[in-house]
C-alpha cells in the first residue's frame, strides 16, 4: 500500500519539475549540466577508487547548505563522519559550523565484527533518515559507498531490491539525492553491469569518475553519462582536485561571447616591435613567441611584462623553466629590472617547477593563481612544456582553453613556445598547433651566417593589425633588447658583424669624404690668409712708395729754390751780371 | 557462561516488512528451543521509532541486540541460521 502511495508521487514529481536543477558548487560541472544535478531525483555518481566521489559528493552538500539553503545529509557507510570532517579540513569547507544544522553526518558504516544471518534490508536506516531529514528540513542527501552495504546482501534479488527501496524512499521525499558506488578498475569507464547497471537504468542521472595513466602522465576524467530531460556535454571532461575541492575543466562551451573587443593597443617592451605591430599587441590578444632555444624568447616576453609594470598594470609572470629568482636575475641581464615591480607587489612570478601535475593541474592553478592576483597580462614561459604532462591531445585542449579563458577574462596573454630545433627546422610547425589560436605570431629564428649566429624577428600574423613584413635582428645588450634593420646586400640577409662591418664601412668613407672636405677647407683658408697678408704688406709698400715719392718732391722743390738763391747770390757776387738781370 | 543467566534481546524491525516477520519468527522460535524461560525479547519498530534507530545506529533491519550479559551484540539480518545464532551468544554447547 505503501509502495504503490510512493510511486503514485513520484511518477507526480517527474511530471513537475523537469529541468529544476540543484547546483552542486564544483566549478565546471555545472556548466556541464546545465545548472547542476537533477533537483528532487536521484543521480548516481560511479568511479574507482580514489576517483573523487566523496570530495564531489560533499562538496554537493556544502555547497547547498552554505549556499541554496538546502541542508543536507551525508550517510557515510565506507568512513566514519569523524574521518570524513577530519580529511576534507583542507578544504576550507567549515564543515564543523555547518554540521550543526545544515549538514547531518549519519555513521552508517558496517562494524568489522558484524555478524550477519539472514537477509536484511535498510528500511531501518531510511526511517530513522526520514525523521532526520523531516527535523532539519533537508534538501539533499547523499548515500556514499552504498556498495559497500550493498555488499553485504546476498543475493542480487535482494540488492535490486534495496536499491529499488532506496530510489523509491529518495523519489517519495524529493530530495535531491546522489549515490556514489565503486565501479571497475582504473580503466573502466563505465560502471559493472550488475547491481550498478540496473542502478543505471534507474537513476536520473550518471556520472561517471575515471582515473587513468596515459603515457606515465595521470588524468583524471569526468563523464555524464545520461541525464534524463536535459542537455548536457556528453564528452570526458577533465578534472582534479585542487585547493578548495573539486574542479571540473570545463570543456569549451560553444557561443560563449568574449568580454568585447578592445581596440586599445599595449606595448611589447621593445619600441621598435611595436611599430612594426602598428603600435603594440592588441589588449587581450594571445600573442605567440615562438623560436629555438635561446632565440630570446622569455627576454622578449620579460621586456613585455615589465612594459605592463610600468603601465600600472598588474602582471602575472609564470614560468617552466626557472626559478622566481633566476628569472629576475637573468632578465635584469639585458636590462629589464623586474625586481622592483615584484617589491610593489605589482607583478608576480611563478615557478610552475613548484607545482606538480598535468596540464590540467597547470591550467586551473594559473587561472587561480591569475585571479588571486588580479592580473590583466600574463606571460606564460613556455607554453609548450604543457605537452609533455599531458597526451597531445589533452595538451591541445588546455591550450585552447588557455587562450579561452584569457579571452574571456580580457587577459593579454604571452605565450612562448619552443620549438625543437632538431625535429622541425620549418617554422610553422608549432607543436602545440596553438598558431592557429594565437592573435599575433612572432617567430625568433637564428640566422648562421660568417660564423656566427644572429637572432632574427619576424612577425608571421598579427591578426587586425597592419605589420612590417621585415626582418629584424634582435639585439640584447645591458641597456635592454632593440630591434636592428638587417642590410640585405646582393639578396643576402646581413645581420651580427657582418651589419655591423656593412655599418662601420659605410661610417668609414663618411668620415674620409668629411676629413677629406674639411682639408680643403683649412687650405682654403690658409690661401685666403696668405693672400690677405700679402694685400697687407703691399698696401703698406704703396704708402710706404708714397711717402718717398713725397719726399722726393719736396727734396727737389727745395733745391731748386736753393740753387735760384744760389745763382741769385752769385750774379750779386758777381755784380757784372746785375744790370742784366735787372734788364730781364 | 552459565547456564541459567538469563538474556536480554532488544530486535529491532521495520513495521510488518517480510524480513522482520521472519526474523520476530525466527527469534521465537530459536528461544523456545534454547532458552526456554531465559530471555526478554523487546522488539522496537524503527517505522514507529526512528529516533531509537538513530540513537542506537541501527541502520540495517532486521537488527538482533544482545543486551545481555555482556559483551553486547548486533546480528543483523533474518536469523535464519540457529547455528550462527548459538555461536555468537556463546550457546554452542546446546548446539545439537
Amino acid at each position: 500500500m505503501r509502495l504503490k502511495g510512493n510511486r503514485m508521487k513520484s511518477a507526480r514529481s517527474i511530471q513537475a519539475g523537469i529541468a529544476v536543477k540543484a547546483p552542486t558548487g564544483v566549478i565546471g560541472f555545472d556548466e556541464i549540466t546545465g545548472g547542476g544535478l537533477p533537483h528532487g531525483r536521484t543521480t548516481l555518481l560511479g568511479g574507482g577508487p580514489g576517483s573523487g566521489k566523496t570530495i564531489f559528493a560533499l562538496q554537493f552538500l556544502v555547497h547547498g547548505a552554505r549556499h541554496c539553503n538546502e541542508p543536507g545529509i551525508f550517510v557515510a557507510f565506507e568512513e566514519t563522519p569523524k574521518r570524513l570532517v577530519a580529511n576534507f579540513q583542507t578544504f576550507g569547507w567549515k564543515l564543523a559550523a555547518l554540521q550543526k544544522q545544515k549538514l547531518y553526518f549519519l555513521d552508517a558504516h558496517p562494524t568489522p565484527d558484524l555478524i550477519q544471518s539472514g537477509t536484511f534490508d535498510l528500511s531501518g536506516m531510511l526511517a530513522a533518515l526520514g525523521a532526520k531529514a523531516k527535523a532539519m528540513g533537508a534538501r539533499r542527501i547523499v548515500f556514499d559507498a552504498v556498495d559497500i552495504v550493498l555488499a553485504l546482501l546476498p543475493d542480487q534479488a535482494a540488492k535490486r531490491r534495496e536499491i529499488y527501496r532506496l530510489h523509491e524512499w529518495l523519489l517519495a521525499r524529493e530530495l535531491t539525492g546522489l549515490i556514489t558506488a565503486k565501479a571497475g578498475g582504473d580503466q573502466e569507464s563505465s560502471l559493472d553491469p550488475e547491481p550498478f547497471g540496473f542502478m543505471q537504468f534507474m537513476v536520473d542521472c550518471a556520472v561517471i569518475l575515471n582515473h587513468s595513466v596515459v603515457q606515465g602522465v595521470s588524468q583524471r576524467n569526468l563523464r555524464v553519462q545520461k541525464y534524463r530531460g536535459s542537455s548536457f556535454d556528453e564528452h570526458e571532461s577533465p578534472f582534479l582536485i585542487g585547493k578548495s575541492g573539486f574542479e571540473v575543466a570545463g570543456a569549451r562551451t560553444l557561443g560563449h561571447t568574449y568580454t568585447g573587443v578592445i581596440n586599445e593597443r599595449v606595448s611589447s617592451g621593445v619600441e621598435r616591435l611595436d611599430t612594426m605591430l602598428g603600435g603594440g599587441y592588441y589588449r587581450g590578444a594571445s600573442v605567440l613567441i615562438t623560436g629555438f632555444p635561446g632565440t630570446a624568447k622569455t627576454t622578449l616576453s620579460g621586456a613585455f611584462a615589465e612594459a605592463s609594470c610600468r603601465r600600472g598594470e598588474r602582471t602575472m609572470f609564470v614560468s617552466f623553466d626557472s626559478d622566481f629568482a633566476e628569472v629576475v636575475r637573468n632578465l635584469a641581464s639585458v636590462g629589464i629590472v623586474l625586481d622592483r615591480y615584484v617589491k610593489n607587489g605589482r607583478l608576480r612570478i611563478i615557478s610552475v617547477r613548484t607545482i606538480t601535475g598535468n596540464a590540467e593541474t597547470y591550467l586551473l592553478r594559473i587561472k587561480t593563481y591569475a585571479k588571486e592576483h588580479r592580473a590583466c597580462c600574463v606571460v606564460i614561459d613556455p607554453v609548450s612544456t604543457l605537452s609533455s604532462s599531458a597526451s597531445e591531445l589533452t595538451a591541445h585542449s588546455v591550450v585552447e582553453r588557455l587562450i579561452d579563458w584569457s579571452k574571456s577574462e580580457g587577459i593579454t596573454l604571452v605565450c612562448t613556445s619552443l620549438i625543437d630545433e632538431m625535429s622541425s627546422r620549418t617554422i610553422g610547425v608549432s607543436p602545440l598547433q596553438i598558431s592557429t589560436l594565437a592573435d599575433t605570431w612572432i617567430h625568433l629564428n637564428y640566422l648562421a651566417q660568417a660564423g656566427e649566429r644572429n637572432r632574427g624577428l619576424s612577425i608571421i600574423k598579427s591578426r587586425g593589425t597592419a605589420h612590417s613584413n621585415q626582418v629584424r635582428e634582435l639585439i640584447l645588450s645591458d641597456a635592454g633588447v632593440t630591434l636592428a634593420d638587417i642590410y640585405t646586400a646582393g639578396g643576402e640577409v646581413l645581420m651580427g658583424t657582418l651589419r655591423w662591418e656593412k655599418e662601420s664601412a659605410e661610417r668609414a668613407s663618411n668620415e674620409v669624404a668629411e676629413i677629406a672636405g674639411k682639408l680643403k677647407r683649412v687650405s682654403l683658408d690658409a690661401e685666403e690668409a696668405e693672400l690677405q697678408v700679402r694685400v697687407k704688406s703691399l698696401h703698406t709698400e704703396l704708402v710706404a712708395k708714397k711717402v718717398e715719392k713725397e719726399l722726393l718732391a719736396r727734396t727737389t722743390q727745395s733745391r731748386e729754390r736753393e740753387l735760384s738763391r744760389g745763382r741769385t747770390r752769385v750774379r750779386e757776387l758777381r755784380g757784372a751780371d746785375a744790370a742784366m738781370a735787372e734788364r730781364r | 557462561m552459565s547456564r541459567r543467566a538469563r538474556l536480554r534481546f532488544r530486535l529491532f524491525v521495520a513495521g510488518d516488512t517480510q524480513n522482520s516477520a521472519e526474523a520476530i519468527a525466527n527469534l521465537s522460535v530459536f528461544c523456545g528451543e534454547y532458552l526456554p524461560n531465559r530471555h526478554e525479547i523487546e522488539v522496537v519498530d524503527v517505522l514507529r521509532v526512528p529516533a531509537r534507530a538513530m540513537k542506537d545506529s541501527v541502520f540495517m533491519t532486521p537488527t538482533l541486540v544482545k543486551l545481555s550479559p555482556s559483551p553486547v551484540r548486533q546480528i543483523v539480518g533474518t536469523l535464519s541460521d540457529p547455528y550462527i545464532l548459538l555461536q555468537v551468544l556463546g550457546l554452542r554447547a546446546l548446539a545439537p
